[in-house]
């Protein structure tokens, strides 16, 4: 991996990013859909932060709120982004395409849609590297050749001369992210970059990014609704519930003492390769809140198994825990706290009540 | 000889499914050239139980799944269904069957209707086939509704559109459970639903097979999703079948060298086991020129010689365990005895 486009490191001091009760509304028919609702959180240089939640929880809507990628019309938009200490939560779409490339680059769940299919993909490479960089025609296709070496795409030469749909899924992800790198992004956000591959591929596209990162002295940003995924391949997981962040922490801490019982509930949810087969799986009852009612008190609460009555009507803060000052997490009665054990033991009782009365008939 | 061998297959009267050297091959432009998609395997099912079949994309699983349901015809082989040889069948005969057998696909919202109502959507079949009176239907549809957590008021009055994702593929599933199959294909059912979603998705075909009494075969790429609802889970390689084992089996002793990249490619949920795994090189072959011999020896670690001329067949490695390999990590049975 010789000379790199490496990712700016201007020595500037603080977090590479830093949002400030970030919202983003949209206005519809049925009223104003809470997508983002006051998210605040920082994200280091070099860092791999993932954010986790279930579809329709706002991981998008947020990753495109802070690239400024959102729909011009009907979108109602708050707080502050900070990139490398300059606001740019204010800035349109113009103003952002000299950000975009150099500065946060994005990758999206379906490489189809997002490659032009009448396009060589030598061109589809080379054209933003001519534009953003400046580079002479010949520089940016050998550029290019290096980039899909860099991806791991055999053959490469040749490969520049083909069409998107003379490749496979997996390998026409990589090549969205040879895109995505091509202006040595300081920050690169991938929204559900593995989703529509097989777990092969997956393994092999999450390994590529922790590898670019690594080399490219990178921040990462990796969205999706699987723990399974960020486990191995963040610093720092964020988990979204109903457009609020509800619990964020080191990856390793966030394993080890999760607070939230919607970050437990998710695990949970994951079939476990260790389990016999047949073993019942702990889904979350119900649905996602609705975004333009949105429960009173914790969004969670319909869908708590812990829920309390205060739950229904106090929205509970987010808080740091007593050993972390870096762990936050948003409820009344966390996980591993002696209140919420007192609940688990009367749940446990109601049941076995339950048990009992149903065994006696 | 195509195939891998047929070892694995049992001689029981509650066989529902045997397929014998299955060979599926789709021609490629006019080229003379052809997709191996589907290169010579042998399955069978038991009544009441669930196969699942796990691989790569493009390892020839879907099409797997429609040569059962002659959608089209293979090539060359034989499906036999209720003791019945399916690719004899023609007219009524083979429409007749297919509505014993019933396919459930990946995109749940794409495969209904989108300009009907979910209720008339889940009632076409009975009306096609014109099963029982009106009022039989109607009480059969919202009974099945209800089964699968679809309010049947709100399914009368609304599109597939109006619903999730989630309660798109409860439609579906609701929609091939009406005519009272006795098989059902489920290709990829969970694959596009999110991880709360899919834990709803399987727990509801657990229950629903165990009311109905159904069979399945349970297609996908995920072994910790295949290995929790299977009792027996087949293994394919590019058109090939490499290892046959119960569930549990599999896992905890994978002989393939295969099977352990796939065992290996599943996320952890855990830290600190999951820095440990490296994902495998390379991409499959092509199926229009699949390597000689064993078909993964481009990518296996320990391919020798011999696996790049001779094609290995399946044999026993344990109880109900058998693999194609000619250098499996689990001793076989025949070596094993000596
Ligand atoms: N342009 C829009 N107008 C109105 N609502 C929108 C718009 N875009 C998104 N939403 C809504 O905002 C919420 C958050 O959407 P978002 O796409 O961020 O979810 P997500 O967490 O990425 O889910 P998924 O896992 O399904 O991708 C959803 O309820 C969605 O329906
Ligand atoms: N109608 C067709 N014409 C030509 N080739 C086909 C056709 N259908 C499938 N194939 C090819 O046959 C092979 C097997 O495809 P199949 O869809 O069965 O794979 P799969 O295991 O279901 O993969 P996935 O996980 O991507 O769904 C692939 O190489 C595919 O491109
Ligand atoms: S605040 Fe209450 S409802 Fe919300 S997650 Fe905590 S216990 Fe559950
Ligand atoms: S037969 Fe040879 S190449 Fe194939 S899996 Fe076994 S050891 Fe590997
Ligand atoms: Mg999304
Ligand atoms: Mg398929």
């Amino acid at each position: 991996m010789s000379d790199l486009i490496q990712a700016s490191s201007r020595d500037i001091d603080g977090p590479l990013l830093e949002l400030t009760d970030v919202t983003t509304h949209f206005k519809t028919a049925r009223g104003l859909v809470r997508a983002v609702d006051g998210v605040s959180f920082t994200l280091d240089r070099g860092k791999a932060l993932g954010i986790v939640g279930e579809s329709g929880s706002g991981k998008t809507i947020l990753s495109r709120s802070i690239m400024g990628l959102l729909p011009p019309r009907g979108t109602v938009r708050g707080g502050s982004i900070k990139f490398e200490g300059r606001e740019i939560g204010n800035l349109g779409r113009k103003e952002m395409r000299s950000v975009w490339g150099k500065e946060m680059a994005m990758i999206f769940q379906d490489p189809m849609t997002s490659l032009n299919p009448v396009m060589k993909i030598g061109r589809q490479i080379a054209e933003p590297l001519q534009i953003h960089l400046g580079m002479t025609k010949q520089n940016a296709w050998a550029t290019a050749e290096r980039l899909l070496q860099d991806v791991r795409i055999p053959e490469p030469k040749r490969r520049l001369e083909q069409y998107p749909h003379e490749m496979s899924g997996g390998m026409r992800q990589r090549i969205m992210i040879a895109i995505a790198l091509a202006c040595g992004p300081t920050a690169l956000f991938a929204d559900e970059p593995t989703t529509a591959l097989d777990v092969t591929v997956q393994a092999q596209i999450l390994d590529l990014l922790g590898e670019q990162r690594r080399d490219r002295n990178m921040s990462l940003v990796l969205v999706t609704h699987d723990l399974g995924v960020v486990a191995g391949h963040t610093d720092v997981i964020a988990v979204m519930y109903g457009g609020k962040l509800v619990e964020k922490a080191s990856t390793k801490g966030l394993f080890a003492n999760m607070k939230m019982p919607y970050t437990e509930a998710l695990l949970n949810s994951i079939p476990k390769l260790e389990d016999r087969s047949h073993t019942r799986l702990s889904a979350i009852a119900g649905r996602p809140p609705d975004l333009v009612n949105p429960p009173k008190g914790c969004r969670f609460a319909p869908r708590c198994p812990y829920a309390q009555p205060k739950c229904q009507t106090e929205e509970p803060p987010l808080v740091p825990t007593a050993e972390d000052p870096n762990h936050l997490y948003a409820c009344w009665y966390p996980v591993g706290s002696p209140e919420n054990a007192e609940i688990k033991v009367r749940l446990a009782a109601s049941k076995g009540a339950l048990a009992a009365a149903a065994g006696g008939n | 000889m195509a195939g891998t061998g047929k070892a694995h297959l049992r001689d029981s009267p509650d066989v529902l499914l045997r397929i014998e050297d299955l060979v599926v091959e789709f021609p490629v432009g006019r080229t003379g050239l052809k997709v191996n998609a589907v290169s010579g395997i042998s399955l069978d099912v038991l009544k009441g139980e669930t196969l699942g079949l796990v691989g790569e994309s493009g390892c020839g699983k879907s099409t797997t799944g429609r040569a059962i349901m002659q959608l089209p015809r293979p090539t060359s082989g034989s499906v036999q269904f209720e003791g019945t040889e399916l690719t004899q069948l023609t007219g009524d005969a083979m429409r007749e069957a297919r509505t014993r057998m019933q396919m459930i696909f990946q995109d749940p919202i794409s495969s209904l209707n989108p300009r009907r109502k979910v209720r008339q959507i889940v009632m076409e079949p009975l009306n096609i086939w014109k099963r029982g009176t009106d009022d039989e239907r109607a009480k059969k549809v919202d009974s099945i509704l209800e089964e699968v957590g679809i309010d049947p008021v709100r399914a009368g009055e609304s599109q597939p559109h109006q619903f999730s994702g989630g309660q798109c593929q409860r439609i579906s599933i609701a929609r091939s459970l009406v005519l009272d199959p006795s098989l059902i294909i489920c290709d990829e059912p969970v694959s596009a639903l999110d991880v709360s979603v899919q834990a709803q998705v399987l727990n509801l075909l657990e229950d629903l097979k165990a009311e109905y009494g159904l069979t399945l075969i349970f297609i996908a790429h995920d072994l910790a999703v295949v290995k929790n609802i299977s009792d027996r889970v087949a293994v394919m390689y590019l058109g090939k079948i490499c290892e046959v084992a119960p569930s549990d089996v599999l896992y905890e002793s994978p002989a393939h060298h295969y099977t352990s990249v796939l065992l290996n490619s599943i996320p952890v949920p855990d830290p600190e086991v999951a820095v440990t795994k490296t994902a495998i090189e390379g991409e499959p072959p092509s199926p229009v020129l699949p390597p000689p011999g064993c078909r993964f020896n481009p990518r296996c670690p320990a391919a020798q010689d011999i696996c790049r001329s001779e094609e290995p067949q399946l044999r026993p490695v344990g109880e109900g365990h058998f693999v194609a390999c000619h250098f499996p990590t689990v001793t076989p049975v025949e070596l094993a005895a000596r």
